[in-house]
């Protein structure tokens, strides 16, 4: 486009360098620009629209009701990604949520992650026990039936794969979409049974310090959880927004921790045992435990590190010209609430402060919007966020710096994307 | 102490023994038995609780390995298309660590459990426990833990120590991030 944008009349104030501008021009959903010709800035007007006819659509009786809608078949490449595992071994891979593709802060059940370890089981309901034994006065067996009868509580909080993002690891950005590096990321509202009042039911005896969460699956799945975080705020999760958890994400049963790594959150929950010490299961030492420079390696990194990324735009994006944009992304924190996220647009030299979308729950996704003018010159965007225990997102460098290049699991660094004056957004390490 | 302090100081004693939730229970968990539960009751700890009866060795473990596992860990362990069991020791502070079974995995319990929850792939659950044991061994004395006439049984393998056991730093509770 070679038509430069108009100049408002009243310019929003700039904020950081490379046409960051304030977040009241979201906060305020624009009213307050409309008498200030804010409006104009929203992007080079085209040169004019079509004549409207009449569409089919109008003028002929639409599609009756169904049992259970499904998506609008023109959007039907809102896909999870797929990645399978080897050969002959197809449930033991992953598929990502299309981050680039949805809003929002709610990943819609069909879309959210997964990651199996042999596959997802085909579980009756009616012949399906949870069991807690171990360190407890009174071992019990548990129906599917009697759990829907206790009183339930409902969270909307992230669950992130503690392999998420390791293609940040890499010496060479790799020039994926944001869901395909960093997609193992999803966000439902759980609702299901505290863990602590069925742990309580059985009676915790005095030197449990550890659970044993186990699943039905053909990997029968196993990890120990820390007898703290069961009488905090684990959970029993039998419904995801709004229906009962899918197949592939535990039915008809799963254990929730929030803000803690993916795999301990056991999907098809069968068995608990309360137990002295911790299990130390494949899953917990041979995976999922991080390798330092030096060769020893990090045991227990539960806590899922405070994280941020610019969704939109992203890898694959192509700017339609100078003028505004709304830079939009996600930022989350195993550790509690997202207090701020500031976005740069210059590399890192400078940065403001985004918006954040209300409302702003502890251990969820927080979805943040900034307005930028970009001037149809090369952009590095990066965002960084802060959690309410202080704690900021580290660049990779710094990441690298602490843990060395092996680590695999819990990559948390910034991720900058690169803005060329021909619109195309790429990967970079900057 | 006067009658109404004692009270409160019961009362609030009574508070602190709740737990975090204090929610209303309705109380329909069945009593299980340890018998009735025995079937799903797979887990091991460390030091060796929860080892069955039964007994294994390397020699044993040979032959099973060709047979049930060689074709998704390679020959002797060496891995492809799955992970590589054996080797790689000595390697973890370098440029191209390999993490095995011998190089990494600090527990030999964690070898059977998950041997007899996982494996093999195709068929979950299949194996007795004397092949377990017999895997197990086979897979220690590969990476050289043991000898490959050594038994396991529930005694022993509580007393194999692997080489990398002292290399692990517990992150939990979290230290100042």
């Amino acid at each position: 486009m070679s038509d430069k944008p108009a100049e408002p009349a009243t310019s929003p104030e700039i904020v950081a360098g490379n046409g960051l501008l304030h977040r009241r021009l979201f906060l305020t959903q624009g009213a307050a620009l409309v008498g200030t010709g804010g409006l104009a800035l929203l992007a080079a007007r085209p040169a004019g629209a079509e004549t409207l006819t009449v569409p089919t659509w109008t003028k002929t009786i639409g599609a009756p009701m169904s049992g259970y809608g499904v998506p609008s078949k023109h959007e039907g490449k809102v896909q999870r990604i797929v990645r399978p595992g080897a050969p002959g071994a197809p449930g033991t891979g992953g598929s990502r949520t299309p981050l680039e593709l949805v809003n929002g802060t709610i990943t819609p059940a069909g879309l959210h992650f997964e990651r199996h370890h042999n596959g997802i089981p085909d579980i009756d309901p009616a012949q399906h026990r949870l069991v807690i034994h171990g360190k407890v006065k009174r071992p019990l067996s548990f129906t599917v039936e009697s759990l829907l009868r206790y009183p339930t509580v409902s969270r909307i909080q992230f669950l992130e794969c503690s392999g998420n993002s390791a293609l940040g690891w890499a010496r060479e950005a790799p020039q994926q979409s944001v869901g395909s590096i960093h997609g193992l990321l999803s966000c439902s509202e759980w609702t299901g049974v505290p863990l602590s009042v069925l742990l309580d039911e059985a009676g915790v005896e005095p030197g449990a310090a550890w659970v044993l969460a186990e699943g039905a699956d053909s990997a029968a799945m196993s990890r120990s959880v820390p007898l703290a975080k069961a009488l905090d705020d684990a959970m029993v999760a039998l419904w995801q927004n709004g229906e009962r958890i899918r197949p592939e994400q535990g039915y008809p049963m799963r254990l929730f921790l929030p803000g803690f790594e993916g795999n301990m959150s056991v999907k098809w929950l069968r068995r608990l045992q309360v137990n002295d010490a911790p299990t130390m299961t494949r899953d917990e030492t041979s995976k999922y435990s991080d390798l330092m420079p030096d060769g020893k390696s990090w045991l227990f990194t539960f806590t899922m590190g405070v994280k941020s990324l610019i969704t939109s735009p992203s890898q694959g994006f192509r700017m339609q010209g100078p003028g505004l944009y709304e830079i939009s992304g996600l930022a989350w924190s195993g550790a509690g609430k997202i207090r701020r996220v500031e976005v740069s647009a210059d590399g890192g030299q400078t940065w403001g402060e985004a918006a954040l979308t209300d409302p702003v729950l502890s251990k969820s996704l927080t979805r943040f919007r900034m307005a930028w003018r970009w001037n149809g010159g090369p952009a590095i965007l990066k965002s960084r966020a802060i959690d309410e225990t202080g704690a900021l997102q580290p660049t990779r460098d710094e990441l690298i710096t602490q843990r060395g290049e092996r680590s695999n699991y819990h990559y948390h660094g910034i991720q900058p994307w690169s803005i060329a004056a021909t619109g195309e957004v790429t990967n970079v390490h900057a | 102490m006067s009658t109404p302090d004692r009270a409160l100081v019961v009362g609030a004693l009574l508070l602190a023994a709740l737990p975090v939730f204090a929610a209303e229970s309705p109380q329909l968990g069945t009593p299980i038995t340890p018998a009735e539960l025995a079937a799903w009751d797979l887990s091991i700890q460390p030091d060796g609780r929860g080892l069955p009866a039964g007994s294994g060795n390397a020699v044993a473990g040979k032959t099973i390995f060709a047979e049930k596992c060689v074709v998704c860990h390679g020959e002797e362990g060496k891995g492809q298309p799955f992970d590589r069991l054996v080797g790689g020791q000595g390697t973890l502070a370098s440029a191209t660590p390999v993490k095995t079974v011998g190089s990494y995995w600090p527990y030999a319990s964690t070898v059977f459990d998950y041997i007899r929850r996982a494996m093999p792939l195709v068929a979950p659950q299949s194996l007795t426990n004397d092949e377990v044991y017999s895997l197990t061994a086979y897979l220690l004395s590969l990476n050289g833990v043991i000898k490959e006439r050594d038994v396991m049984n529930a005694k022993t393998l509580a007393k194999v120590k692997m080489p990398n056991q002292g290399n692990f730093i517990v992150r939990y509770p979290e230290a100042a991030r």
